[in-house]
């Protein structure tokens, strides 16, 4: 336990958004603010769920179990569905600011495109919410202990952080084909990021079965990021150039004079 | 240009995701590789500068700094302003992160012994939740008073040029900071982590720790130390906020301070506007000491023989550490006013680095703020074990202090 748990969770859990990250965004001081943005956003849909969740649950009958159960479920319905108004409530924002910027500047291009934003912002928000999901646990592992010495799975942390890892990504994706749906006005994408999202979090219902939660998840994870991909301007023959070295405005972008 | 299907952003060196380079920031430091502040930076300036990345962004700046202000100044603002609120993100976060980690680990931070200061003599021990509300109200009273007074007391010696004074004052206010209350945390952390120590290892880490700190703060030195020092005092004093402020108290006081931050910065006859303008007559940066910057300093390193009011630096003593606290942050939220003005190219008359460009002159905020930022989300690490609330915490004081500083810049414009 300790150390090595907790290392191996958060690397786990945070690895690829943090490369994703340290890659990308760290060092464009305006994809930086929108990321943390993003992060503030997701955390005002979570106040707005946890108040709701508070208020039933102070109303409601304490003893009985599959109310609290039924309640459970509510509150994840519900909070799935304020994350995504949220998220769409984020969008509009961008959008206005993005329109406003252009009006002033005397640039012909945004600073930062909305696909950027996109990106940006779903990682954004799936930091938050991984951060959210994990980190106590995280600072639990650090001490003393061992997991589920009271009959409990021993999985607990590790599939917790695989978990978080996925929705993290999971985030990202929705963001990016989210806004593109937004933009184009493709309301059925729209829905399907959205039930897809109430799918993942209803199928954690299902732990402590890990696997029953896992591995459809991460059949998700891999559909939602080939839908992002391709919502996002990639291609095929996009993938090809850019392994092979070959993308002439990847090179160029990057040109580096002698 | 483009052969990628999309229209809507062609790949470009704006649109890339990995960033190619950026033109590099001449830097105050002799040597030149020395990494700079922000996160940020330091990946930048290992990439190359590269001439041809270069000489079309400056100049395009160049051209854009001709005669039309008004719409150049959209796009640059923009990108700058992005720049400059991280190079606060950066280090309020470490500040942040100093004092949450030790309120975590260190148990001294959060014991309550029933001390309490001298400014909020009223107890929250009491039994009814009534007369504990009274009872931090009426200590947020006094608190803020005694900070109304202290302003308009530094308001006025600040006015009859009684800079002896001052300087005075605040050299004795990090004295105390740096030798005092950093042996007490010592003291401590050791105690926490069970380390034995003798008191010569102590005194000789706590004299080289203080005595360097009040030279890098009062007189000159390396901008990064001086930045770290900046952060440790906040962060101490924080710590002893923390400590001993009850908790009611704590969080009306912290609500009653941004009230009258605002108040104070943007009424007319505010003690600070008035202190502001006073140094803006004079032609004089008004204690640079209370402020932390993060990019060159003006003070440090600069002959400057005419002034008199000489680095006035760091202060937060304890007794006065509020009326401070409170100038500082208001001084630099006012501060980022001239700032852009003086990035405008209206006024230059403090640029002593003529050769930078406007945007790098950095950006100030005042210590008060690293301090009530740092209690705050303090305070928030130690009412709750869960560490959710101080993540909170902290992704909303970054982007509300962002807000605000933009409103304030826009409201002034």
């Amino acid at each position: 336990m300790t150390a090595s748990v907790f290392f191996g969770c958060t690397f786990i859990a945070f690895g690829p958004a943090i490369a994703l990250f340290l890659f990308t965004i760290a060092r464009d001081p305006l994809r930086v603010i929108f990321l943390i943005a993003g992060a503030f956003f997701w955390l005002c849909s979570l106040l707005l769920s946890s108040l709701v969740w508070f208020i039933t649950v102070q109303i409601s009958n304490k003893e009985s179990s599959s109310q609290q159960k039924g309640l459970l479920i509510f509150g994840v319905v519900l909070s799935v569905l304020l994350q995504e108004t949220c998220r769409f409530g984020y969008y509009k924002l961008l959008k206005k600011a993005n329109e406003g910027l252009l009006m002033l500047s005397a640039e012909e291009t945004m600073p930062i495109s909305i696909r950027q934003l996109a990106y940006v912002s779903g990682l954004g928000f799936g930091f938050m919410s991984g951060a959210f999901s994990m980190v106590n646990i995280l600072a639990d592992s650090v001490g003393p202990g061992t997991i589920g010495i009271h009959g409990d799975s021993q999985h607990y942390f590790l599939s917790s952080a695989f978990m978080t890892m996925a929705i993290v990504l999971l985030h990202m994706f929705w963001g990016v084909v989210f806004f593109d749906s937004c933009e184009k006005q493709h309301w059925w994408s729209l829905a399907v990021v959205v039930i897809s999202h109430l799918l993942v979090s209803c199928l954690t219902f299902q732990n402590p079965q890990y696997v029953g939660s896992l591995v459809p998840t991460y059949i998700i994870v891999f559909l939602l990021g080939l839908w992002a991909f391709f919502c996002s301007g990639g291609s095929l023959r996009n993938l090809k150039l850019c392994l092979t070295c070959k993308d002439k405005d990847f090179l160029l972008a990057n040109h580096r004079p002698r | 240009m483009s052969t990628s299907d999309s229209e809507e952003d062609s790949y470009n060196e704006r649109t890339a995701l990995v960033a190619s380079e950026i033109p590099s920031v001449p830097s105050y430091q002799q040597d030149p590789d020395q990494p700079q502040p922000a996160d940020m930076e330091p990946r930048r300036r290992t990439v190359a500068p590269e001439p041809a990345a270069e000489p079309p962004s400056l100049d395009r700046s160049a051209v854009e700094r001709e005669p039309v202000d008004l719409e150049e100044e959209e796009e640059l603002p923009l990108k700058y302003g992005a720049k400059h609120v991280i190079m606060l993100f950066v280090p309020v976060t470490l500040c942040m992160v100093v004092v949450v980690a030790t309120i975590k680990s260190v148990s001294f931070y959060t014991e309550k012994n029933g001390q309490q200061l001298i400014y909020t003599p009223f107890t929250e021990d009491t039994d009814t939740v009534g007369e504990r509300l009274l009872n931090s109200v009426l200590n947020t009273i006094i608190m803020i008073s005694v900070i109304v007074v202290m302003t308009i007391f530094l308001v006025v010696l600040y006015k009859y040029r009684c800079y002896k004074f001052i300087h005075g004052w605040l050299i004795l206010s990090s004295l105390m900071m740096l030798f005092w209350f950093s042996f007490m945390y010592l003291g401590e952390v050791f105690k926490t982590y069970n380390l034995a120590m003798d008191y010569p290892t102590v005194a000789m880490i706590i004299w080289n720790f203080g005595v360097v700190g009040m030279i890098c703060i009062h007189w000159k030195g390396p901008l990064q130390l001086q930045q770290a020092y900046l952060i440790a005092i906040s962060a101490l004093m924080a710590l002893v906020f923390i400590k001993y402020l009850p908790e009611w108290s704590a969080w009306v006081i912290l609500g009653a301070i941004s009230v009258y931050d605002l108040v104070a910065v943007l009424c007319p006859k505010g003690p600070l506007r008035m202190l502001v303008e006073t140094a803006q007559e004079r032609n004089e940066p008004i204690f640079p000491a209370l402020i932390y910057s993060s990019a060159m300093i003006w003070m440090v390193g600069m002959a400057n023989p005419a002034r008199h009011a000489e680095p006035t630096n760091q202060d937060t003593g304890s007794s006065d550490e509020e009326a401070h606290r409170s100038e500082g942050s208001a001084l630099a939220r006012d501060w980022v006013e001239p700032e852009t003005q003086v990035s405008s190219g209206m006024n230059r008359s403090y640029s002593t680095e003529d050769d930078l460009d406007e945007e790098d002159r950095g950006v100030k905020l005042g210590l008060g703020d690293f301090i009530f930022y740092s209690v705050l989300v303090g305070k928030a690490a130690a009412t709750g074990g869960d560490w959710n609330t101080t993540l909170a915490c902290f992704v909303a004081i970054l982007i509300v202090s962002v807000a605000v500083r933009k409103t304030k810049c826009w409201r002034r414009k």
